[in-house]
């Protein structure tokens, strides 16, 4: 059995608390009110330099930025104010919805993951896959992580729809309202799915559905080891897992549209589903391969062999070519036709996120490709760790692009906010899959297909660091 | 002295692996086997070098992709710039994503058609090539070693019985 060791419990003790401290400060230092916000732009407009400074040619808070919108309007001083209060009060709710961003995207990163980690193991277990079964507990110890996070999303699920934050704009008071200046036709035409009431118990049904599904196969998965029924168990667990991917495949789309389209709710697209599905997959792949390549390396875990970790490898290579094939069947489609009502999503992240946009891009698929297309990399773990750092980095960017336009515009940045959810987030992840691995056998025993995977080898690979007895 | 081979028969694939490897261990040449279907395992046995296709693969596959970005520059860029449905074509970059698709199907088109042709070629077969089997059995349900003979047919051919051939010629080859 292993056991969770006290120095990693205080590493991830240690994680959460730095993490927990800086999204509190974040939250802490959040501007609360137009002033706050108008201070912030002009200091971010003085520390862009002098540049600005040397031709103040009358207004105050002249800044580049505003200058232009006053050129472009070409209107009256009195009226070029009121714009500016009512970018004020724009940036303002874009500064105060930063926090709150950052710790969801960290949060729907870690629950995703996790979530995907267990359609994997489903798919593993529907698959009767013959070489992964030496890794079912690691998953299984992954998918403990599908806890926290789900009670925290519902948390954060709970307090948008009971207006604590801003992130969905078409929970503000009055957008279904014809008589509100905040009424919104087009987010009207939508009511029959974006209301708060359905939207809430949708996301209530999605995290307990997975979660059930999670509870069921890791008892049965435990029970496996010494039931010596007749595979009866392991048939039961088949079966559970068909109905759970059926169950998963329409969630998680529905899921994709709720939490994440949702966010920009004048926009769609129709394989969204599918790409947040493949992004959260190539992740999910990535941190099994971690797992497990501690765990070997720790000495934990003597029956995965480098083809193992090849296999995961070849899929961590395959899918971040699939994530690249919708991202940009994605992005192809909508710059093709042009229509502007699509059009604007991708403009929003070209013009403000151009960086992490076209990086993620690199480091999603380029990278990935040539990094991990040769074989004999593919069996070295210490390759397949920086290919895998480099995908997990691309693949919170890519989830960061997804949210952030829509709640903080071009606001954003990486910095303590972000870093901190996503320390807390780690934190939490190491403490509940240490933890969760440290409960159980980790060989899953009972199933027929376990002799199998033990002797797996891939015949194009040297097995190294492994007594190789084939 | 003429060129004589050992032509040692044996009818099934795990047999033939232990074969292999026993007179390998006896420190033989062997010539060639040859099999009605792949034996796993069986190149690591021989200690043949492992291929090197994929890494032709991968550099036709680069070609491929120059010919594609070489090609949609000439034409869509240089040679004449039409305005088509209002594409951008001031610069290759502007348009690069309508010329995706072809970038794409032209790498696996080069990787994929070059490599196979490399390995006709290094197998040497092509349409009308005379037949090379030594005996139409190997094609069917027998494997079949071949070792040439340096004056030890005898310690050979024992050697061979043990390791369960089921027949064994002695033939002159041309």
């Amino acid at each position: 059995m292993y056991q969770f060791s006290g120095k990693l419990k205080t590493f991830s003790i240690a994680l959460m608390i730095i993490g927990a401290l800086g999204v509190g400060y974040s939250f802490f230092s959040a501007p609360k009110t137009v002033e706050d916000a108008k201070e912030i732009l002009a200091s971010q407009h003085d520390s862009h330099g002098s540049a600005v400074a040397t031709h103040d040619s009358g207004a105050e808070e002249t800044s580049a930025h505003e200058e232009g919108k006053k050129e472009a309007h070409a209107e009256g001083s009195s009226h070029s104010e009121a714009d500016a209060d009512a970018h004020a009060e724009h940036v303002l709710h874009q500064l105060q919805n930063r926090p709150w961003a950052a710790t969801y995207v960290a949060l729907f990163f870690s629950l995703g993951i996790t979530l995907l980690v267990l359609a994997f193991y489903a798919s593993q277990r529907v698959a009767q896959a013959g070489w992964s079964v030496v890794l079912f507990r690691v998953m299984e110890a992954i998918t403990a992580n599908l806890v926290p996070t789900s009670i925290l999303m519902f948390v954060v699920v709970m307090l948008s729809a009971t207006h604590f934050n801003h992130l969905f704009v078409w929970m503000a008071d009055g957008t279904f309202d014809p008589s509100s200046p905040n009424y919104d036709a087009i987010v009207d035409g939508k009511k029959w799915w974006l209301n708060i009431p359905g939207w809430a118990i949708r996301s209530a049904v999605y995290l307990l559905g997975w979660n059930i599904y999670r509870y069921i196969i890791r008892k049965n998965s435990i029970a496996e080891d010494t039931a010596n029924d007749g595979n009866k168990t392991y048939k039961k667990n088949y079966h559970a897992s068909i109905i759970f991917l059926v169950f998963f495949m329409i969630t998680e789309s529905m899921m994709s549209w709720d939490w994440i389209m949702g966010l920009d709710p004048h926009w769609f697209s129709t394989l969204f589903g599918w790409y947040v599905l493949a992004t959260l997959l190539v992740s999910a792949l990535t941190v099994i391969a971690f797992v497990t390549i501690y765990l070997r390396a720790k000495g934990h875990l003597p029956f995965v062999n480098d083809s193992h970790i090849h296999d995961l490898a070849k899929f961590m290579f395959g899918f971040s070519v699939f994530w690249t094939y919708l991202w940009f069947a994605q992005f192809m489609l909508i710059w093709y036709a042009d229509m502007s009502e699509e059009t604007v999503y991708f403009i929003a992240r070209f013009n403000d996120y151009k960086v992490p946009f076209l990086a993620m891009v690199v480091m999603n698929f380029v990278f990935p490709i040539l990094l991990l297309v040769n074989s004999d990399f593919k069996s070295r773990p210490w390759f397949v760790v920086i290919g895998g750092l480099v995908i997990l980095a691309g693949h919170y960017i890519d989830v960061f692009v997804m949210v952030m336009p829509a709640t903080v515009g071009d606001q954003w940045f990486i910095g303590i906010p972000e870093i901190s959810a996503m320390l807390l987030f780690f934190g939490i992840f190491i403490y509940a899959v240490f933890s969760s691995f440290a409960k159980a056998s980790p060989l899953a025993k009972g199933n027929p297909f376990l002799h199998e995977s033990e002797h797996f080898h891939y015949y194009n690979i040297e097995h190294q660091g492994e007594e190789n007895q084939h | 002295m003429s060129n004589k081979v050992i032509h040692a028969f044996y009818n099934d694939d795990d047999i033939l692996m232990d074969a292999v490897k026993k007179v390998k261990s006896a420190n033989h040449h062997i010539e060639e086997v040859f099999c009605p279907f792949p034996v796993h395992g069986l190149d690591k046995a021989l200690g043949l070098a492992p291929t090197r296709l994929a890494i032709t693969a991968f550099m036709y596959g680069v070609t491929g992709l120059g010919v594609a970005i070489w090609m949609t520059n000439y034409m869509m860029i240089q040679d004449w710039p039409q305005d088509i449905g209002g594409k951008p074509n001031f610069s290759w970059w502007l348009n690069m994503p309508a010329f995706v698709p072809i970038m794409f199907e032209l790498t696996v088109f080069f990787a994929a058609h070059l490599m196979v042709i490399t390995f006709y070629m290094r197998s040497r077969i092509w349409p009308f090539k005379k037949a090379e089997n030594p005996d139409p059995r190997t094609t069917d349900d027998h494997f079949l070693m071949e070792i040439p003979v340096h004056n030890n047919e005898e310690e050979l051919t024992s050697l061979l019985k043990e390791t369960g051939a089921v027949e064994i010629n002695v033939v002159e080859k041309h």
